[in-house]
């Protein structure tokens, strides 16, 4: 049988992987959607749900995360973390 | 997650491979890519090789909840191994469960005499039964509907053939005893969300006929060893021919119930409108107005061993590979067309591992001239449907078989 090898060809970096590397864009709003998102879920769902989803998108996120996913997100936070990622997240 | 191997390609040079896996010459020669190119521009970002404890490296789509898919060079095996199998969970805590004190809970108010199954006990009082079969995400290829749709942007990894090892479900209901009123099973696993947010917890439900299905199984072998934690161990239910949000992994209770059970999972998740696409199989306790859950897949096809944009040299042969597969009635014919749909040709099917396990196919043919050429596949099965040439459109972007077409150079 054919053995193959594990190939690395070019470079590479080699660390622990977990969430905490990711890095969200920064701008108003950053700190909140990082506070309230991440109690649940990793912030990359945000990074790989865009740039297409327009701000009645993000609305329409925003609201199955609170009222069918049950995340706690203050009413008050709501236009603030739409603004966020419809800024820069957003199409 | 401080035990994880990490690769991340700085420049894109990246290439994996196992041992004993033949993958194609041109993964020796080409980057890892994070998928296809139409995958949302966002996703191709942030994306990245990870392995998870216990798997090689897979690509990463979200850490937590954990969703990773298989590059599609390992789809050239026959089986997917275990430590390339992709992984999809819906909900952050995944408990590791310890074989020796796990118990299956068997229940719900149309069961006659509930029951606590240990491993052993699934192992000893039941029949054992080998299924080779295909799990596949519903939302595989959701990345590639245009326009995108919000979910995890699964390119065409979020799949894997494997022989599955375990009990019919059936065979245990039955020692139980199901009454008359049962409409419904329901499945649940050990993976939770936030208890105090009451955040959903990933629950399924099966109709009484498919969850009596002969095929139906208990599954607690994976390709000759127990599952990997992140495929389901100890047990995962294993429903062939249909999508993997039934196929619930790290199970620990069966309720059959006299109501269709409600919860998010079922409704308003995992829907299709009702009409749109050629599924045979229902699930009427289900069905509303509007939409239906999605059940058995769609006939499909994949490409496996030739990259977007690959290059050939003119004058040689071209080898297609790839795999067909359906939602259990077995595929007919492979096509092939390297003219932009205005021929195709039958290509040769291989191994026929049974109707609910993918069919590997090969195509050979000769580029009449140099240049770029597209390569197309459609697979069609024996109830006479064929890959869709127009995507159909779904909120949740489920069911994406569109034909599939790939571009080489030629010199």
């Amino acid at each position: 049988m054919k053995r193959l090898l594990l190939l690395v060809l070019l470079p590479v970096t080699a660390a622990a992987a977990d969430e905490g590397q990711i890095r969200l864009k920064d701008g108003a709003g950053k700190a909140l959607v990082e506070s309230n998102c991440a109690t649940c879920h990793s912030l990359d769902y945000i990074q790989t749900n865009s740039p297409f989803l327009d701000k009645k998108g993000w609305e329409a996120t925003l609201s199955k995360m609170v009222n069918a996913m049950g995340a706690p997100v203050p009413k008050e936070d709501v236009p603030a973390i739409v603004e966020y990622l419809n800024r820069y997240y957003g199409k | 997650m401080n035990r994880r191997n990490f690769l991340k390609g700085v420049s894109g040079g990246l290439v994996l491979g196992g041992a004993g896996l033949a993958l194609p010459r041109m993964a020796l020669a080409a980057p890892l890519s994070m998928g296809p190119a139409e995958l949302p521009s966002g996703t191709l970002e942030s994306s990245l090789l990870d392995a998870l404890p216990g798997k090689k490296p897979l690509i990463k789509r979200t850490f937590r909840a954990p969703n990773y898919e298989t590059p599609v060079a390992y789809f050239n095996a026959l089986y997917t191994p275990n430590d390339v199998f992709f992984v999809r969970y819906h909900v952050m805590n995944i408990p590791e469960v310890a074989a020796a004190t796990w118990k299956l809970r068997i229940g719900g108010e149309a069961l006659q005499t509930p029951m606590e199954l240990s491993l052993d006990d699934l192992r000893r009082s039941f029949e054992r039964v080998e299924l080779p079969a295909l799990c596949m995400c519903a939302g595989n290829r959701r990345g590639l509907f245009q326009p995108h749709v919000p979910g995890v942007q699964w390119g065409n990894g979020a799949m894997g053939n494997a022989r599955w090892v375990g009990v019919r479900l059936r065979d245990v209901l039955d020692k139980a005893g199901v009454r008359k009123e049962a409409v419904e099973v329901v499945f649940d696993g050990a993976d939770s969300g936030i208890a105090a947010y009451k955040t959903p917890d990933f629950v399924k439900s099966l109709p009484m006929w498919k969850a009596l299905d002969e095929n139906t199984l208990i599954a607690f072998e994976m390709n000759g060893a127990p599952l990997p934690h992140w495929n389901g161990f100890p047990a995962r239910l294993v429903v062939p021919g249909w999508v993997g949000t039934y196929w619930v992994k790290n199970l620990v209770s069966i309720d059959v119930v006299a109501k269709p059970f409600e919860g998010f999972w079922m409704k308003p998740a995992y829907r299709i409108p009702l009409g749109k696409f050629p599924n045979v199989d229902r699930f009427i306790t289900q069905e509303t107005a509007v939409n239906t859950p999605i059940t058995d897949m769609v006939v499909n096809s994949l490409i496996t061993n030739i990259e977007e944009g690959q290059r050939f040299r003119p004058g040689q042969p071209v080898d297609v590979k790839g795999v067909a597969w359906d939602g259990g009635y077995g595929i007919r014919t492979v096509e092939v067309s390297v003219d932009e749909g205005q021929s195709w040709r039958p290509a040769a099917l291989g191994q026929d591992l049974g109707r609910f396990a993918w069919r590997p196919w090969s195509y050979r043919f000769k580029p009449a001239r140099r240049g770029k050429l597209t390569v197309m596949a459609r697979a069609s099965n024996r109830i006479g449907q064929t890959q869709t040439a127009e995507l159909i459109l779904n909120p949740a972007g489920y069911h994406h078989n569109l034909i599939q077409k790939v571009t080489i150079q030629v010199g």
